[in-house]
């Protein structure tokens, strides 16, 4: 390889005078390289990709969590009973209700941070700071906070009551309860997205921005076409990520609703959880798993064949 | 030196974001932007009351009886600590469920992660980048791929799979490995991100010291060990820090692989409390006693947290 030759060139009259091994492709070196690979490899295999081919097995069997009796293979049958299942329709249609409003929300006003602290001003750092706090607090802790937030006669209805707003009860009522969530998830996330677009926007070199001044170019149009284009490659690392991580959304609902009112706020992942864990029919559970899976790969393989096709146009 | 200015995790300027200069140029402070800009100033403010006055509410409604938290609701006095303050709440927690083990149990699971967690993964990065060997490519390419699989897609069959594996302890050979401190830790510490980070890291590291400390008789592993990790302060934190945040917050694996109250984390712990329980300002104490290690975690070391988070922006 080319460090190699780079090397006995700089070595050349050391490695002439020494007995030395090739660095690259001898035996040894292999079997150095499988053994510090090996830990990581083992744990990988056992945990990552034995349990990816399980989630496909599984699905076809009727696997329970604790049994005496050896899984049976049972064909398609969890997938027919899937969908006849009112609650997995209900839950597929909230997990996509929370990507499709938590996407474009989060997004953009986690820019409109971004923008506001990516700029030359004392105490920067400290609004930076705030925005971020969020991030490092759980989401377990947040979602505990903000249920008590959301109470009825909680700090948020007491707040609007002020400006002589009536709320809602905001987890209770089903027309309410996923919105509340989605309003919170948004709160707690908003800034790791923003240090995300801030690592974007600072990519843009600012001789592009002086430049577009002196053509006379305002504020907007600076933000449209010196801003907006030199974001690409953070967008669409933004919008997997969000779109990935809405799917998964479990941890909120499973504290503050726990699937309510009337099925308004169960998700895919919350739906396998109760038939895998607390009902134990791992079997059914792996079917549950593989379809948010296929939701999961659909999403990334949609947003890669557009990303390409923008690069092409472009 | 050119390895400790070598491009960390990929591009210079994740390096500096904490501090960064801005891109876009300084607007002027006279006229219409006078007044541009203090409405400026006073958004970035009204926002921080948005980010900060919920978690400020909940520390200081640690301090308070529950009345009074209620009685405050309606006015400033919610996020001010007036009236009867009081630690009746911590140990009010600490006298319902053991709190200090729930504490020492993300401890052990935290640091034992973080810590074999570092060095599996280098090790394995450093196999891949430097040494190299026929088919790494591949391994690298599954290792990559496995990135688009949410953890949540495999909990339910994991489960499951974990409660056939056997385990070698102290006590001989068991099965079964739900209910234990193993469930909580193994299946985290390889990490396929932390591996490519790593990776990234390693390959930017001028491979010309390999050579040199070859011809001073240095195996593979004394490069490792020696040359290449010491040079990787930053890849480290970051790493660190990417597993730790998850790990604290871990919520969704311990609530189904263990049930016994001695093993939990205080994740679980707190769901738990909650249930058996209906004093908010107990369920705050125990909220700011759970948050109040990682912020302060996050207040010392500011920078390195924001850089880890802006580097996991090439993931994807």
């Amino acid at each position: 390889m080319t460090t190699i030759t780079a090397a006995e060139h700089a070595n050349a009259p050391v490695a002439s005078t020494r007995k030395r091994k090739p660095i690259k492709g001898s035996r040894s070196s292999t079997t150095t390289a499988l053994l510090m690979l090996a830990p990581a490899a083992v744990l990988l295999i056992t945990f990552l990709l034995i349990p990816i081919g399980l989630t496909f097995g599984l699905a076809f069997t009727n696997a329970r969590l604790i049994s005496p009796r050896p899984a049976e293979f049972v064909g398609v049958d969890n997938f027919t009973r899937l969908f006849d299942d009112e609650t997995f329709w209900a839950s597929l249609r909230n997990t996509i209700i929370f990507a499709v409003v938590i996407v474009p929300v989060q997004s953009a006003c986690a820019l409109g941070l971004a923008l506001l602290v990516n700029v030359k001003m004392r105490g920067v750092n400290f609004f930076r700071t705030v925005y971020f706090l969020p991030v490092v607090t759980s989401m377990v802790v947040v979602s505990m906070l903000w249920l008590f937030l959301y109470q009825p006669n909680g700090l948020i209805n007491q707040a609007l009551a002020r400006f002589g707003i009536q709320g809602p009860d905001w987890l209770g009522d089903p027309k309410t309860a996923l919105l509340a969530i989605i309003l919170m998830s948004a709160w707690q996330a908003m800034g790791f997205h923003m240090v995300i677009w801030l690592s974007g926007l600072q990519t843009i070199p600012g001789e592009l921005y002086e430049a577009a001044e002196l053509d006379g170019a305002d504020r907007w149009q600076q933000f449209r076409y010196v801003t907006w284009p030199g974001l690409r490659a953070t967008r669409t690392f933004i919008l997997i990520t969000i779109t990935i991580s809405a799917f998964a959304l479990f941890t909120q609902v499973n504290i503050m609703t726990q699937g309510g009112p009337l099925d308004s706020t169960s998700t895919l992942v919350l739906m396998a959880v109760r038939t895998g864990f607390q009902q134990q029919q791992t079997g059914y559970a792996s079917a549950i798993s593989l379809a948010f899976f296929v939701l999961v790969l659909a999403v990334t393989l949609v947003n890669r064949h557009f990303t390409r096709d923008k690069d092409v146009v472009r | 030196m050119s390895a400790t200015t070598a491009p960390g995790l990929g591009s210079d300027h994740l390096a500096h974001i904490a501090d960064a200069p801005p891109a876009e140029p300084r607007r002027g402070g006279e006229g219409r932007h006078g007044i541009r800009h203090l409405l400026g100033i006073l958004l970035r403010i009204a926002l921080c009351l948005v980010f900060g006055l919920p978690l400020l509410f909940m520390i200081v409604s640690s301090f308070k009886p529950d009345l009074q938290i209620f009685d405050d609701l309606g006015s400033i006095k919610a996020f001010l600590p007036t009236g009867s303050i009081s630690a009746d709440n911590y140990t009010g927690v600490f006298g319902r469920v053991p709190f200090a083990q729930f504490m020492m149990n993300s401890v052990i699971i935290t640091v034992v992660t973080v810590v074999l967690g570092i060095v599996v993964n280098s090790m394995a990065a450093f196999a891949l980048a430097r040494i190299g060997f026929k088919g790494g490519g591949i391994v690298l390419g599954i290792i990559l791929a496995t990135l688009i699989v949410p953890f949540e897609t495999l909990a339910l069959p994991l489960l499951w799979w974990s409660n056939k594996l056997p385990f070698i302890g102290p006590d001989g050979i068991s099965e079964g490995w739900l209910d234990t401190y193993q469930v909580q830790i193994i299946p985290f510490i390889a990490n396929a991100f932390s591996i490519f980070l790593f990776y990234q890291y390693f390959d930017s590291i001028p491979k010309e010291l390999d050579e040199a400390a070859k011809v001073d008789g240095a195996g593979w592993f004394r490069i490792y060990r020696s040359i290449v990790m010491p040079l990787s302060g930053p890849a480290i934190a970051t790493v660190a820090i990417l597993t730790f945040l998850p790990m604290w917050n871990q919520y969704l694996w311990p609530l189904m692989a263990v049930q016994t109250e001695e093993l939990r984390p205080v994740m679980v712990g707190i769901d738990y409390f909650k249930q058996l329980n209906t004093s908010w300002g107990q369920i705050m104490a125990y909220a700011t006693m759970i948050t109040a290690p990682v912020l302060i975690l996050f207040i010392a070391f500011q920078r390195s947290f924001i850089n880890s988070i802006a580097s996991s922006g090439v993931k994807g």
